[in-house]
């Protein structure tokens, strides 16, 4: 069984979401109700406050428990969101994921329960932009930098993108040449969570 | 009383949930219960999965639940509310797709006649100001 290093994901996480709160809620107020960063931090400071209950839960029911925290503290979308992202991936992974395949696999169920809770895809400047081709990175086989790559084009991509979901919709046309504050902040998550298991 | 409809408010501002309320109660009356809330857990403009579902739960009946919502946030955070109702009561409740306010008045008014949760949903989403 694959040992994944729970604790230190959950900090590497509420620490980058710290870092660059101000950045989330600069990019929201672009094109937003700017309480991205402010929320991301409720919702990422009450998993950090929960680590060591959450690290002490077998994978899946971590994910679902860290999932849950953020569904119930976030106060916005996206708690919602990145909530049913991670419980679904918990649910598809009792276990962590032993090899790539199955991880992508575990990745791939969370993006389609962010898609089902959102009614969003890909293309329509959200969090998806993100976190979909990273898992196609993941399921392709590629390597840590390659997913990282993966997270910043799908980022950079939405700088383009009008945006059909969210409060960003209402500006239609005026949301095109800001990045998604969703996308970035998944961006970050991505990278935190690479720079854990690279060092692993 | 359980056998009207009841009426949830969910708005980002707990100011603007309290007072849709209050127009509810002073144009439709005290037969049909209305729960609200608004604000995120500090405070704050925004929406709250726990409030939310104990908003639904302290009207909640089985002749069923109409949720009036204000913006992106409110709406998602109260599919997850509904979700997270035990399955035979989450089928009872509906958020309707309809200005919360206005809707919410409509809701209300059809809820008082007695009429079925579908009923009270479609005229609130069918409202034209």
């Amino acid at each position: 069984m694959t040992v994944v290093p729970i604790r230190r994901l959950i900090e590497a996480a509420e620490t980058a979401i710290t870092a660059h709160a101000e950045e989330l809620t600069a990019l929201d107020q672009a094109i937003g109700d700017g309480d991205h960063g402010l929320n991301m931090l409720r919702g990422f400071k009450a998993v950090r406050e929960s680590a060591e209950e959450i690290a002490g839960l077998p994978f899946g029911k971590a994910l679902q428990k860290a999932g849950m925290t953020l569904v119930m503290k976030v106060g916005g979308a996206s708690g919602p969101l990145y909530g049913s992202l991670l419980m679904a991936m918990g649910k598809a992974g009792e276990e962590a994921p032993g090899d790539a395949t199955r991880l992508a696999e575990v990745v791939g169920a969370g993006v389609e329960a962010v898609k089902a809770r959102g009614k969003s895809d890909v293309g329509a400047k959200t969090m998806l932009d993100v976190l979909a081709p990273v898992q196609a990175a993941l399921a392709g086989g590629a390597g840590i930098a390659a997913v990282r790559a993966a997270a910043d084009d799908g980022l950079a991509a939405t700088e383009a993108m009008r945006a059909t979901k969210g409060r960003a919709a209402f500006l239609g046309e005026r949301s095109v040449g800001h990045l998604d504050p969703g996308a970035r902040s998944s961006a970050l998550l991505v990278h935190a969570v690479c720079d854990v298991l690279e060092e692993e | 009383m359980t056998d009207t409809v009841s009426i949830v408010i969910v708005s980002h501002s707990a100011d603007v949930a309290k007072g849709a309320a209050d127009m509810v109660r002073q144009m439709v009356g005290e037969e049909v219960r209305v729960a609200f809330c608004g604000g995120n857990g500090d405070g704050g403009l925004g929406t709250d999965v726990a409030a939310i579902l104990s908003a639904i739960e302290s009207v909640y009946t089985p002749k069923g639940v109409a949720v009036l919502v204000d913006l992106g946030g409110a709406e998602t955070n109260s599919e997850m509310a509904i979700e997270m109702l035990p399955e035979e009561q989450g089928a009872n409740v509906r958020i309707c797709n309809a200005p919360i306010v206005e809707g919410a008045v409509m809701a209300a008014t059809e809820a008082a006649g007695g009429a079925a949760l579908a009923v009270v949903c479609a005229t609130a989403e069918d409202f034209q100001s």
